[in-house]
């Protein structure tokens, strides 16, 4: 741990070790370096994710009507605010990270134990929240229909307010049993079925003359397109497919590529927070143990610090390009 | 590390306390929307984005050279980290963004209609 600058003065030890390129020792060179490829990664990532949304600019879903839940608030629309919480307690625990790290500097055992503690709690608290984030993704809130030429159709009333299918779909004295691999062949089966049929769907718009049918095409406005009511009509027949939340063939918010990217890159960033959590555990049990007691340096702490800091950097990104923009 | 390591606990809360702030603006203009931004643009993106992403950068900029210790380290490892990020991070970004917006054109002006 004898730190040594490579140009001053032990010209002779140059090739005998002990020596540190760019004042770093070699475990955090390399942590950094690491993190310059996959930063590289997830920029390659947010950039395909930027490509096909200029792709499709005129039809990319509004990120304020995907992401309007918070826990214990049903039906209330409150856009960004669960996200502005996640990314709170991950900021909350780069500090305590970073205190961890000062504290192992000044070689104070116990006060890198607390704020390591609190750094994995934080994390664990974030992979949590990402988590139900996903699942009212997946489970969906309105429902859509799919038309023959693979474009998505969402229902609105008079006033523009959202409705959802199970407002208005008509009940059918139709029978259609999912098809599973014991009443097929082995390879036959499909996914399970949408709570209702297109043609419950195209009998409620029916009944329902104050229905309206909003496309995902984008106005000056920089508002969805609502269509007139002869016109909704004319697209509804077009009706293809019941679309109910979210999957990687489809879903109900608009643009098949926006789920699956949702899917990819919150799902990257959460595969490396929960790494992240692992590797934390690790090095808190080793903190706790006195192993970096005795090695007099606490740099194990830095180091993990450095991956904890830059999973926290990722997330700004992530949270600006999904949620912001 | 033989060099001493003096507390930077009162940086460290400072630099919290301008990511909490910087996200509590965006946010803010998030959900407020404020048209005079959101409908004027700049360089074919509106002006609200652009204070997201420049907000962005700046958050960046404090997590990286305050909570990494980016400011601590010799100017080689600075240089040899940063400069290619942000080289190869604009280019793959121009490329991308430019194919993108030319394949939106291609859709839109001709008779192809492919989703994909």
């Amino acid at each position: 741990m004898e730190a040594t600058v490579t140009t001053a003065n032990s010209e002779e030890k140059t090739w005998g070790g002990g020596n540190e390129p760019m004042g770093a020792s070699y475990g955090k060179l390399m942590m950094w370096f690491f993190i310059v490829s996959d930063a590289l990664t997830f920029s390659g990532f947010l950039a395909a994710y930027g490509f096909s949304r200029f792709k499709f600019i005129e039809t990319w879903p509004l990120a304020d009507e995907v992401f309007t839940h918070f826990p214990f608030m049903h039906g209330v629309s409150a856009p960004m605010y669960y996200v502005a919480l996640m990314t709170f307690i991950l900021i909350f625990s780069s500090v305590t990270m970073v205190l961890a790290v000062d504290a192992g500097h000044q070689m104070k055992k116990n006060k890198v134990v607390l704020y390591m503690f609190l750094t994995i709690i934080g994390g664990l608290i974030f992979v949590g929240s990402q988590a139900w984030e996903w699942k009212n993704f997946i489970k969906g809130e309105y429902g859509a229909i799919e038309t023959k030429g693979g474009s998505l159709l969402q229902f609105v009333d008079k006033d523009g307010n959202r409705v959802a299918l199970a407002e208005f779909a008509a009940v059918l004295p139709e029978e259609r049993e999912q098809l599973t691999r014991s009443k097929g062949k082995w390879f036959m089966d499909e996914p399970s079925l949408p709570s209702y049929s297109v043609a419950e769907v195209q009998a409620g718009f029916k009944a329902h003359p104050e229905l309206l049918i909003r496309t995902e095409v984008i106005t000056k406005e920089k508002k969805k397109t609502i269509l007139s009511r002869e016109e909704s009509e004319a697209r509804l027949s077009q009706a293809h497919y019941v679309v109910e939340g979210a999957n990687l063939k489809r879903n109900e918010y608009g643009s098949k590529l926006f789920a699956d990217f949702f899917f990819f890159i919150t799902g990257f960033h959460g595969f490396h927070v929960f790494s992240g959590v692992i590797i934390n555990i690790i090095i808190f049990f080793n903190v706790l143990i006195g192993t970096y007691e005795k090695r007099k340096s606490y740099e194990m702490v830095e180091k993990v610090g450095l991956y904890w800091h830059f999973v926290d950097l990722v997330w700004v990104f992530v949270f600006t390009v999904f949620y912001l923009v | 590390m033989s060099h001493e390591h003096v507390s930077n606990i009162g940086r460290i809360w400072k630099v919290f306390g301008i990511l909490s702030a910087v996200t509590v603006v965006e946010v803010y203009l998030g959900i407020l929307k404020p048209d005079f931004l959101f409908m004027n643009d700049f360089l074919s993106m509106n002006l609200l984005n652009w204070i997201f992403y420049a907000l962005t950068i700046f958050k960046a900029y404090y997590i990286v050279y305050a909570f990494m210790h980016m400011e601590g380290e010799k100017s080689s490892l600075r240089s040899a980290v940063v400069f290619p990020v942000i080289f190869l991070i604009l280019y793959l970004l121009f490329i991308l963004l430019t194919e993108g917006d030319y394949i939106y054109e291609v859709f839109k002006n001709s008779t192809i209609k492919w989703n994909f």
